[in-house]
């Protein structure tokens, strides 16, 4: 490794360090150097969504950033979503509803639909397929995704009242 | 590959024009590390101007808006003030790629990439925007039409930067609209785009830009287009005559997207319904 | 020991429930581990160098450079592959495909592959190895390849099934035919014939998950391959022979699969990783790029096809003929013979026959894509049948209704239909509240029919009954959409317990016989076939225990709702026993308690689907949404039906991208123009509606549990709904799929210019 940089970051709340190639991406970094192979690549080109973390509590394809971009950053991925080992009502309802086939999709859909859910909690179906363009899936034709948002949003919104 | 990210623009500046090897800056990246992924350029210094306090914010100034480079166009769509007086520049940024990239991408990028098919180009240009431009001998500001010159080419010299773009503040009775043709709702390049803005003075067209994407080498202002709809209440024959304006302005290929009879046509299509959009922007009734 | 597979018509407790899946908390959670979640210690990066030319010879390849760069440990071009296939023309053309062998016969063939330490070295080794080309004619479309001036890329290729035996070697590499009755007396009957030709342009799988693989080659001859693939076993065969491994000593895992739809059935690059571990004496990594998927690994056929039907007054169809020419890549397909196979299979049409024709073309070899070449037979005589319904005044549901085909038809392909599902799935189209929904202006509704005729083949399971009571059940066939849920119901259901208690794992390579790969819809009714008699089996030692454990004979045991009993009022006094009882006992009773199955599945059910899709057409720009779409499909008996709507609305999902805007783009150069998910266009959430979904249940009789797989049937009406819908909206038929804004638009150009014509004159 040539070049190396050395790249102090949080990922899910956890410190972590890792050295990596200045031209290396964030994927890289997370999947080869700290061992989160939850973020899947499926395009390398931010096609996809598949890699989809969120970098400062923005929503971001983790193809398209720089691991040393990360330093000094905050990254989410589908490794910090569970809380106290509890599934995450997305996480929940993806496996209730069948939204998921193969599964390779599944992480980046869980990541963004969350960054979707803590900025809208009451998305339209509209709103939904739009916020999730930028995830690809090719085993549902989206419809019961589509579905378990809206009923995670709904289960979120329940949980907020109480 | 050295990867560094300067505090301020004139050190961004120092790096670009001390760097012997090939260097670019990083700004969302949703280009540039494409570009790198494909092994199209293999550069030797990244600049990263995200960490550059001047280049990351949106100001709102006594004459208008000014956007720093690193602003991304979720940060664009986020912003109140910005959204009302030119939705047409922020439908046109927050319609490049995904949510994803979104988060990621600037305008400025979209213009230093200098795609044909920018998205955010022709609303830019329609709007009036400059982009202030800093180097080692000082800062200039041109207009955003200025600056591509070709399919991936700016007049940016080695060592120059956008620092931000600024956009007039609207007079009143403007608006602005951006509409863009592609196959999918989403995730696509255009094929055509079309920005407007339009100035009204009772209810008739007083001032109008009207610029097109896609159809040619570089994004292209078509001051006919703009003649066809000043002093019109924007009735059908104005917009027909908007239309044969637009597609005789094009120059385009055909390619992979869309052929370039297709382009011509629809160019038309679109700057009918974007006019329509804008008029009605700008409080003019039909 | 052999079992019967009738269907039984029994009541279910567990099939037909909607439990959570076993891999689901994995999935969700990022721990599932797919084709490039797998690392080995001191394991090497491998990347691989692909021809930029559509035809080229390779003069010379030199690797010295690369060779002698730091941390590269291997590098390899077909020298590293010596034939070993004994002249078995199937295995030398997978051979040629994974690596070229002096010629490069499309853009992104391999030329040469490195093993390095890192990505970054890998890919500089890359740039320093010099191939020297010469380039040669090419040629990428299917009707100019059959063209007598086209350039032959094959001088060993004759078409096949014509006689008397070509003389002149060509692109052509087989003629296939199909049919019964006699045709031309058939056309003579008809008041009413319609000829139409079509264009179906090339599309990929598009699986999210690039192929990838981790093999690893001991210099004993023994090796391990961890790879995402539909057919693990038929890797390892193809892979063993290609290599000169021993079938036992490679063993094969296969991950989890991030989507494969026919695409990971072939293998790629894993002979190459293979023959880079051996070269380099270390494991080594390959992960495809996207790029690479769309460039080097199967497409489905472009076709161009054409169709003539003939029908009466009444709506009878008296004659149907089709004459495709399906395109296969770089190598011989069979892909003109599934057309001839599924094209008129929805019609009971007496006299009908269906020409296919495999052509050779300079693009990547051709791999099978959910009910391969189905679709574009489909849109061709779907599309005409409207047409023809037009013709004779009918609508278009009822025509196909008075010509649907019923238990007792026969099939293209020749056998009589059993009982079958597409009439009932017509009078379902035809009650169905979309059809009665108000269209507005530019809007219209088209149906479409689809068939596939789904496969068995050989499966074989293990079922081990635990000390607890609790059952694992390992199967050959790979879980692609679910299947692991679906099985574990179907162990659970026979064995009578709870489906808590099952838990179902896909085995590797050395742990079960042969399963032949997950395709044509075979996975959940194979090895749910298998999965049955395998507890049958188990029930019969689990009875043998009981008899033992309440001391009565054999045969006055019976099993019960997951109990053993003896029968009897003798023995009525006695307590029923449990599996998880008899399982408790099984150290003392005779050790562990199992059940087996070896089968070659027969009696595969057919599968047909109706559907129907509402479009909006923009007259100005052509484009062309889906408002609302229904699925109705035959599923024989939906075990899971989540998992069954899944594999409906996929499909559909797939049918309505190839429908839309789903094409491979090659330049004049012969190149790929859109190796990428922003150009090649799959839909994207936004692009669908809801897909309506309704299962319908004619029980296959060939299985027990009725089984017909699911998978497939749906991808093929898509194309010809929307063709419908979009005549039906506009007046215009669309010929050429995708039908993009581009041709739609064209389209209505056209039309509106002879309209004008035909009222200037």
């Amino acid at each position: 490794m040539s070049n190396a940089v050395l790249v102090s970051t949080t990922i899910n709340g956890d410190t972590v360090e890792f050295a990596c190639p200045a031209d290396e991406v964030l994927l890289d970094s997370l999947r080869d150097r700290v061992g989160l192979t939850g973020v899947k690549e499926g395009c390398g080109t931010g096609d996809c969504g598949a890699c989809s973390v969120t970098l400062d509590g923005e929503l971001v394809c983790s193809c398209l950033v720089l691991g040393v971009e990360a330093d000094g950053r905050a990254i989410g991925t589908v490794e910090g979503l569970t809380e106290n080992g509890d599934l995450h009502p997305l996480q929940q309802n993806f496996i209730d509803h069948a939204a998921l086939q193969c599964g390779i999709c599944t992480p980046g859909f869980l990541v963004a639909a969350k960054a979707l859910l803590d900025r809208n909690p009451n998305p339209t179906e509209t709103e939904i397929r739009y916020a999730l363009a930028g995830n690809l899936c090719r085993c549902t034709g989206y419809d019961k995704i589509v579905r378990a948002v809206q009923a995670s949003a709904k289960d979120l919104r329940k949980a907020k009242k109480r | 590959m050295r990867y560094e990210s300067p505090a301020s623009t004139k050190e961004a500046v120092a790096l670009l024009a001390q760097e012997k090897g090939s260097a670019f800056v990083l700004a969302g990246g949703t280009d540039l590390l494409v570009r790198m992924k494909a092994e199209l350029i293999e550069p030797d210094l990244v600049v990263d101007i995200k960490r550059i306090p001047a280049m990351t914010d949106i100001r709102v100034t006594e004459k208008g808006f000014r956007i720093g480079a690193a602003v991304s166009a979720a940060q664009l769509g986020r912003h109140k003030a910005l959204c009302k007086a030119w939705p047409g520049v922020v439908e046109a940024a927050n319609l490049i790629g995904s949510d994803q990239i979104q988060g990621r991408c600037t305008v400025v990028g979209n213009l230093c990439n200098a795609s044909p098919a920018a998205d955010s180009v022709p609303a830019l240009v329609a709007a009036g925007a400059k982009a202030v431009i800093v180097g080692r001998n000082g800062r200039r500001t041109v207009p955003v039409e200025k600056v591509i010159t070709g399919p991936g080419r700016t007049s940016l010299e080695k060592g120059e930067v956008i620092e931000a773009l600024t956009l007039p503040k609207p007079a009143s009775r403007t608006g602005d609209a951006y509409l863009r043709f592609t196959p999918r709702t989403e995730m696509d390049i255009a094929v055509v785009g079309v920005g407007i803005s339009l100035a009204l003075e009772r209810g008739t067209v007083k001032k109008a830009r009207v610029c097109l994407g896609a159809v040619a080498p570089t994004p292209i202002l078509v001051p006919a287009a703009a003649r066809a709809l000043i002093g019109s209440k924007l009735d059908d024959v104005a917009l027909a005559r908007l239309a044969t304006a637009c597609s005789a302005a094009c120059n385009p290929i055909d390619d992979k997207r869309g052929t370039a009879a297709y382009r011509i046509r629809v160019a038309g299509v679109l700057a009918r319904r974007a006019a329509t959009i804008a008029f009605q922007r700008a409080g003019g009734k039909a | 020991m052999a079992h019967d597979n009738s269907y039984t018509g029994q009541k279910f407790q567990v099939i037909g429930n909607r439990f959570a899946r076993p891999d689901g908390v994995d999935k969700v959670t990022g721990r599932a581990r797919y084709g490039a979640d797998a690392n080995a210690p001191g394991q090497l990066v491998a990347r691989v160098l692909r021809s930029p030319h559509a035809h080229a010879r390779i003069k010379k390849i030199d690797t010295s450079k690369a060779e002698k760069l730091s941390g590269v440990k291997a590098v390899i071009t077909s020298d590293d592959l010596p034939d070993l296939t004994g002249g078995n023309r199937g295995m030398t053309d997978i051979l040629e495909n994974c690596m070229a062998r002096g010629r490069a016969l499309y853009d992104g063939h391999a030329v040469a592959a490195v093993a390095a330490i890192d990505e970054q070295t890998a890919r500089k080794a890359l740039k320093l190895i010099k191939v020297t080309y010469q380039m040669l004619p090419h040629v990428t479309d299917v009707d100019e390849a059959m063209q007598p001036e086209a350039p032959v890329i094959h001088d060993w290729v004759f078409t096949g099934g014509m006689e008397p035996k070509p003389t002149k070697p060509s692109n052509v590499a087989n003629r296939t035919e199909m049919g019964h009755g006699d045709v031309d007396a058939g056309f003579a009957a008809a008041d009413v014939i319609v000829e139409r030709s079509y264009k179906t342009e090339q599309t990929h799988q598009g699986y999210i998950e690039p192929h990838a693989c981790l093999a690893s080659v001991n210099p004993d001859g023994s090796a391990e391959l961890w790879v995402t693939t539909q057919g693990p076993f038929s890797y390892r065969n193809v892979c063993a022979g290609l290599l000169g491994l021993d079938i036992a000593k490679l063993k094969v895992t296969a991950s989890e699969i991030g989507g494969g739809f026919g695409g990971k059935t072939h293998v790629w690059a894993e002979p190459l990783a293979l023959a880079l571990s051996r070269k380099a004496n270390r494991p080594v990594k390959l992960v495809m790029t996207r790029e690479e998927v769309f460039r080097a690994t199967g497409p489905t056929a472009s076709t161009s096809i054409d169709v003539k039907i003939g029908a009466k007054k009444n709506g009878e169809i008296t004659a149907a003929t089709l004459d495709m020419r399906y395109q296969g890549g770089a190598f011989p397909g069979i892909w003109g013979m599934l057309g001839c196979m599924t094209g008129f299979a929805c019609y009971d049409i007496k006299n009908q026959r269906s020409v296919g024709w495999d052509v050779i073309v300079n693009r990547p070899k051709v791999a099978a894509y959910r009910a391969p070449s189905a679709p574009m037979a489909a849109f061709a005589v779907e599309s005409t049948m409207d047409i023809v319904a037009g013709e004779v005044g009918m609508d278009a549901v009822d025509f196909r209704l008075k010509n649907v085909a019923r238990e007792g038809s026969q099939a293209p392909y020749g056998p009589i239909f059993g009982p079958i599902g597409i009439e009932s799935a017509l009078q379902e189209v035809k009650k169905h509240p979309q059809m009665k929904a108000r269209l507005k202006k530019n809007q219209g509704r088209g149906v479409a029919c689809g068939f596939w005729f789904n496969i068995g083949g050989q499966t074989c399971v293990d079922l081990n009954i635990g000390e607890d009571g609790t059952v694992n059940l390992a199967v050959g066939t790979v879980d692609v959409g679910g299947a692991r849920s679906s099985l574990g119901m179907i162990a659970a259901e026979e064995l009578g317990i709870s489906y808590d208690d099952v838990k179902v794992h896909v085995a590797d390579t050395a742990s079960l016989g042969h399963n032949d790969t997950t395709e044509g819809s075979r996975g959940t009714f194979s090895s749910g076939m298998a999965a049955i008699f395998a507890a049958r089996d188990a029930i019969e030692v689990l009875k043998d225990r009981a008899a033992q454990m309440l001391d009565v004979p054999r045969d006055a045991i019976v099993w019960e709702k997951g109990e053993a009993r003896a029968k009897g009022t003798q023995y009525s006094n006695l307590p029923k026993l449990s599996l998880r009882e008899i399982a408790a006992k099984a150290a003392r009773t005779g050790g562990p308690i199992a059940g087996h199955n070896e089968v070659t599945a027969d009696g595969a059910g057919v599968a047909f689907a109706a559907h129907i899709c509402d479009v909006e057409v923009d007259p100005e720009t052509g484009l062309t949404r889906v408002l609302r779409y229904t699925v109705i499909q035959d599923a024989g008996k939906a075990i899971h039906p989540d998992y069954v709507e899944g594999q409906f609305q996929g499909a559909a999902a797939q049918g309505i991208g190839w429908g839309l805007n789903e094409e491979y783009v090659y330049g004049e150069d012969g190149r790929l123009q859109n190796p990428g998910f922003l150009d090649y266009r799959i839909p994207v959430c936004s692009d669908l509606p809801f897909i309506d979904t309704k299962i319908l249940e004619v029980p296959n009789p060939n299985h027990p549990y009725g089984i017909r797989g699911v998978g497939e049937a749906s991808i093929v009406p898509p194309l010809g709904a929307i063709g419908n819908a979009i005549a039906n909206a506009t007046g215009v038929r669309m010929h050429h799929v995708p039908m993009s804004p581009v041709r739609v638009l064209d389209a209505l150009d056209q039309a509106e210019a002879s309209e004008s014509q035909v009222s200037a004159g």
